[in-house]
Order: structure tokens, then sequence, then C-alpha cells
């Protein structure tokens, strides 16, 4: 008896893999029905739905992306002081002296990338009709993944706390004091003012809800700090399950039931 | 004798030698594919010769770029080339109106383009431009900015799947026409997700591992200096999947470049299942069975988002003026902008002046002409095109659904409108109500 083969018949090995390995097709398909990870997945798949050059990989490139942007987050969470007087340096050290500063470089670029692959994803999903009936309503989800997806970013751009972040902030939030109604420099806010009342301010209004504050600052660090690391991940997580299993649900990726 | 090229540093030379190697493996690679199918032109010579003396060409630059010193480099795109290239052919009108052209070729000649020689030739022709473009010290401070990379990038695989898509949906059309099955309904059998997806899969994350490190350790992420509340930056850029929404400003006021179309734009994404009544083209690439929505679509993510982002990245610098790729970002750079607004177009062409005082009454008389032109277009119109032009569209999707349709895609509309407007008449607002914040 090989080593290997120990192994595989021991008590241990057993009790994780519940079924001998995937070498025939029987296992190949109580693997996919046993295995926690494989599930996601149904047993058997149309060869279309899987050819690359059709699907362009680009919906499961953004799935690993959002995955690696959790793992190399968490481990940048741990050095990672969000505050005024630490943040800049802390990046900084990471680029100069730390071990793994790394993890920043691919936290960044996972980011942008990830920008990118939710547009071409997509734009496949449109250009093969996919959207149409029974998947219009994982279109609609998918929409909202877009908007979270540049949300996530929009706020991780504020961390580094260095110019090229606090000046992007500054330039976009800037649209959310015209924000019609809720801004102070937006129209129709003087509904809200009437009658002496000052509902509508520029500590009020809906820049100032983003920002927490009037201009970019600690407060804003701060909230963008938990949007980005809890709030919209959490948000994300629960969408982008609803998404997988609706495509399962919808049968698979493509084409009509 | 002055040197011509004080910033073609070695580095950037041993950079360039790397880019025209890989270049002419590609392309050394497509001779042998040329050689094995294309075969001989009449007289017994290889149709494969022209690719090879191509290849040939570039391997030499290739040693070139990696050997000579900086000194007297003679591979450069000439100043008699850039310099008319930055004076004439750059400015947001033309970059407009060739982005527009871009997507009626894409369309109008599709079957040319997707032809694999085609595509490879344009492939190459944008790869040398830019390697070329790379010695210029301007391009190459915007372009080889950290964050500006993945755009470039981008731009590239966009191109290519494009061309995927487009090279199928020809494919499809043809099959179509002449009652043969389709392109994704031969071999699609069903097949174990084990081994055939999770080993893709497998592959798929090991290679974008291995592509996130190598990018991280070739390409140190931007960090500037600490940030200061006071040192305002020229230009102040957003981030640059939001450079498209930053390039309306010139257009509109905050309130609808920031916030209303952003909305609008996810609304109408949204909406795009439930105002597409088209059953066919599910599930399958195809162009001629889907073409106003393909085409709707193509037009609101290539000029309009894709092309802003480049815009707005590439060619927008200090002050927010437009700039040539082999232009320097002058501060000091002035553009003339005497925009005037729709009402005084109208009461100055009445010879009446505008009508003047900060009533409410007064406010609205002096700005009707504006915003009886905005209720007509958003209001008026959509009854119209719904028993004219678009009659079909209204007749199959009912009252509602067709008014969401032609209001979206009315919205879509002002953005080119207004550019032209601004262009043609150096129009400001259409409705210019400052006192209220309200300027359309």
């Amino acid at each position: 008896m090989s080593v290997g083969e120990y192994i595989r018949n021991s008590q241990i090995w057993k009790s994780v893999f519940r079924h001998p390995a995937p070498t025939d097709r029987r296992n190949r398909v109580v693997v996919m029905l046993t295995n926690f990870f494989l599930h996601l997945h149904p047993v058997s798949i149309k060869q279309q739905g899987i050819a690359l050059s059709y699907t362009w990989c680009m919906g499961g490139i953004t799935f690993f992306l959002f995955l690696v942007e959790a793992i190399t987050g968490v481990l940048l969470m741990f050095y990672y002081r969000p505050t005024l007087e630490w943040a800049f340096y802390d990046i900084q050290a990471l680029r100069d002296v730390q071990t793994l500063g790394i993890m920043r470089e691919i936290h960044r670029w996972g980011a942008h990338a990830m920008v990118i692959t939710v547009w071409l994803h997509m734009y496949r999903v449109f250009l093969t009709g996919s959207y149409k009936p029974p998947r219009e309503f994982n279109w609609v989800i998918g929409v909202l993944l877009l908007v979270l997806t540049l949300l996530l970013s929009f706020t991780g751009y504020l961390l580094p706390w260095d110019q090229l972040a606090i000046w992007a902030i500054t330039v976009g939030s800037n649209m959310a004091k015209a924000t019609p109604f809720l801004g102070v420099e937006g129209p129709g806010f003087q509904v809200f003012n009437t009658s002496g009342y000052e509902l509508i301010t520029n500590a009020s209004d809906a820049k100032f809800l983003l920002l927490g504050g009037r201009f970019v600052g600690e407060a804003t660090l701060n909230r963008f700090y938990i949007l980005h690391c809890v709030a919209i991940p959490i948000v994300v997580s629960g969408l982008t399950a609803i998404h997988f299993w609706r495509i399962r649900k919808d049968g698979g990726i493509s084409q009509p039931l | 004798m002055l040197n011509a090229h004080p910033d073609l540093t070695s580095s950037v030379l041993i950079g360039l030698g790397w880019y025209y190697l890989l270049l002419f493996l590609m392309n050394f690679v497509w001779t042998i594919r040329s050689y094995r199918e294309d075969g001989e032109y009449a007289n017994g010579l290889p149709r494969a010769t022209g690719w090879a003396t191509y290849s040939s060409i570039l391997m030499m630059m290739s040693a070139y770029h990696f050997t000579y010193p900086p000194e007297g480099f003679l591979i450069s795109l000439p100043e008699a080339f850039k310099a008319p290239f930055d004076r004439y052919f750059s400015n947001p009108v033309l970059y407009f109106f060739l982005t527009i052209v871009g997507l009626w070729a894409l369309i109008a000649l599709r079957e040319w383009w997707t032809k694999p020689k085609v595509s490879f030739v344009l492939l190459n022709a944008s790869l040398l431009f830019m390697g070329l473009s790379l010695t210029d010290f301007d391009f190459r401070q915007i372009v080889g900015k950290p964050d500006n990379v993945p755009i470039v990038a981008m731009l590239f695989i966009l191109a290519f799947c494009t061309w995927i898509s487009f090279r199928r949906a020809v494919d499809n059309d043809r099959r179509i026409a002449e009652g043969r099955p389709l392109f994704e309904q031969e071999d699609n059998e069903k097949v174990l997700v084990w081994p055939d997806l999770v080993y893709t899969e497998l592959i798929c994350m090991v290679v974008l591992t291995a592509v996130l490190i190598f990018w991280g350790i070739a390409l140190k992420a931007p960090l500037e200096e600490p940030g200061s509340s006071v040192k305002t930056p020229n230009p102040s850029k957003a981030p640059w999947y939001f450079l498209g929404l930053q390039e309306m400003l010139v257009y509109f006021d905050p309130w609808l470049a920031g916030v209303v179309l952003p909305s609008i734009i996810l609304g109408g994404l949204m909406a795009v299942p439930y105002i597409d009544f088209n059953k066919l083209g599910n599930g399958y690439y195809t162009f001629k069975q889907r073409s106003f929505a393909i085409t709707t679509f193509l037009f609101g993510f290539l000029p309009l988002w894709v092309a802003l982002i480049v815009l707005g990245t590439f060619l927008r610098g200090p002050n927010w003026n437009f700039f040539g790729i082999y232009e320097y970002w002058d501060v000091h750079k002035v553009e003339a902008a005497n925009n005037i607004n729709l009402s005084e177009f109208f009461w100055n062409g009445l010879g009446k002046g505008l009508p003047k005082g900060s009533g409410l009454n007064t406010i609205l008389l002096r700005e009707a002409p504006g915003i009886l032109l905005i209720l007509g277009y958003f209001m008026v119109l959509p009854p119209i095109l719904g028993i004219s032009v678009l009659r079909t569209y209204f007749v199959r999707m009912g009252v509602l659904r067709f008014l969401v349709f032609s209001n979206l895609i009315l919205w879509m509309a002002i953005l080119p409108i207004k550019m032209l407007l601004r262009w043609a008449f150096s129009l400001k607002y259409i409705v210019g109500i400052p006192e209220w914040f309200f300027n359309i």
C-alpha cells in the first residue's frame, strides 16, 4: 500500500471527503453533490455554457478577484490604521519597508481589474442576450453589484490618504452637494428650507452625509473605512450569493430554459 | 548639437526593447500560422513572406533598442508628425466624431474587420503606433502613470472581446441566413462539471494569481504626497472609472452630470430586460436579430462611456483643458470660453433684451423658450415618436413600457445633443436659472 493510498484510506481523510477520488463517472457526479465548495456548480453542464470563447470567463474572474480583494484586504487591515496620523505612513511603510507590502499592490490592481471584469462580464451578458427571460431579475442584481463594485473601489480610493486619494474623493463627493432637493447646491433644496426652518444646510445635506463632515477629513476616513471593509462587502456577499443561486435556478448562465 | 531626445533614458529603451521583442514573437507565431495555412503566390513565394519580413524588422528594432545608447537614437516619432497631430487632430469635437465614426465602422464593416488577417493588421498597427508614441516624453508621462496602465490594458482586452463577439455574431448571422444550426447549438452536449469546468476554473485562478503577483512586482501602486486639503492639484480628477461622468461636467452642471444622469444610466440598465421585448438572440451571439438593442448598447458603452473615460484620463490636463497625446500639460494653456444661454439667444434675437428682475414670473418668462423646449423634448417627442418612426415599438410595447423606453433613449441622447449645441453655437445652458441651481 502506497503512502497516498494509506492516507486516502485513513479515517481522517474519509471523514473529510465522503467518496473516492473523482476518477470515474459516478464519483465525478458525487463530488459535485457532496463538496460544499463545488455544490455551487451543477453536476453537468452544456458545453457552450463553459466555452471560454462564449463566456470570456469574466463573471468567474470577477468573483475570484473579489475573493483576492477580501483576502489581501483582511491582511492589510491587520497593518493599516485609518487615522489622519497614520493612514498615509502605514501605506508608505507597506510600500517601502514591510514584508508582504506587495499585498497593497495586489489589492489595488485587483480592484482596478475587478471594475474592468465587471464591465466585460456585463458586456458579454448583453451581447449574448443572456438577460432575457427568465434571467431579467438576475441582470438587475448584476447592475446592483456593478454599483457596489464601483462604490467599493471609490471608498477604497480614499484610504491611502495621499493627494491622489483625497482630491479624487473631493471631486467625486462634490457631486453629492448638487443632489436635487438634498444638496445645498442642488435644484429644489429650497422647498425644505421654507418657513424659517433650514433643513438642508452644508452641515446636513447629502454631501455631509457621505463625508461625515463639510469636507474630506478624519470622519470621512472612518466612514469610508467602515463602508469599504465591512458594510459594502457584506451586501456584496449577499447579493453575489443570490446572483449565483439564481443562475442555477434559471437553468445556467445563458439560453432559454 | 542638442540631443533631440534627452528623455529617452536607457531604461525606457530597454523597456521598449522588450516591447518589440514581444511584438516580434507575436508576429513570428503568426508567420508560422500564415506559412502553414496561406499557401503560396503564383511564383512559388510563400504568402507568409510579408509577415516574415515584418517580424524580422521588429526583431531588429528590438535588438537596436537593447543595444543602442540613448544619444542619437533613431527610432522615434518625428516632430513633423507630432506637432500637426496635436494641433489639428486633438480637440474634443474631432475626438467625439471619430468615436462615432468608429462605432459606425465597427457595425457596418463587421464582416471585414473581424477577419483574422484584417484584425491582426489592425492590432499590429495600434501596437506599433503605441510603441512609437512611447518614445515621446509627454505621451509616456500620461500613459505610463501606474493608475492608467489598467486602462490601456482594458482598451486592448475590450477590443479583443468586441472582436470575438462580432466574429461570432457574423458567423451566426450567416448560419441563420443559410438555415444552418447556430454555432452555440453545435457540440452542445452536456458534459460533467468535474473535470471540464473545475479544471478550467483552477487554471484560470492560478494564471490570474500569477498575473496579479507579477503586476504587483512590476508596477508599484501610486502613492503621492500626503493628503493636504490646502494644495489643490491641477487637474483634480475623480477615480478613473468616473472620468466619463467628470467629462460630462463640461456640458452639464453637477446635479445632472453627477447625480441625475448616473442614476438614469443605472435605472436604464436595470430596465433593459423589461423593455427589450425581442425574444430572439437569447443565449447566442448575433447582430442582425438584435441590431437595434446592440447598436444602442454599444453607443452607450463605447463612445459615451469608455471613450469619455479615455478622454478624461489621457486627454484632459490642467484646468480640464484638452491636450493632444504628445502635448505638454501646460498649466497656463488658455482656452476661450464665451458660452451663452439659450435665453440670451432668444431674447436678444427678438431684439428685446433679457427680461430683468428676480421675481418668479420674470425668471419663468426669461427661461420660457428653454423650458418649453425641454418639456417638448421629454413629453411631446415620445408620443410623436410612438406614432411615427418608432410605431412598431409602440405597438409591441404598450404605453407604459414605451414611455419608459423612449424617455431612456432621449436621456441617452441629451449628452451628444448638448455637445453638438455647445460646439456649434457655444450654447451654455438651455434653461439657465442659477438662482435655483437649476441649469440644464
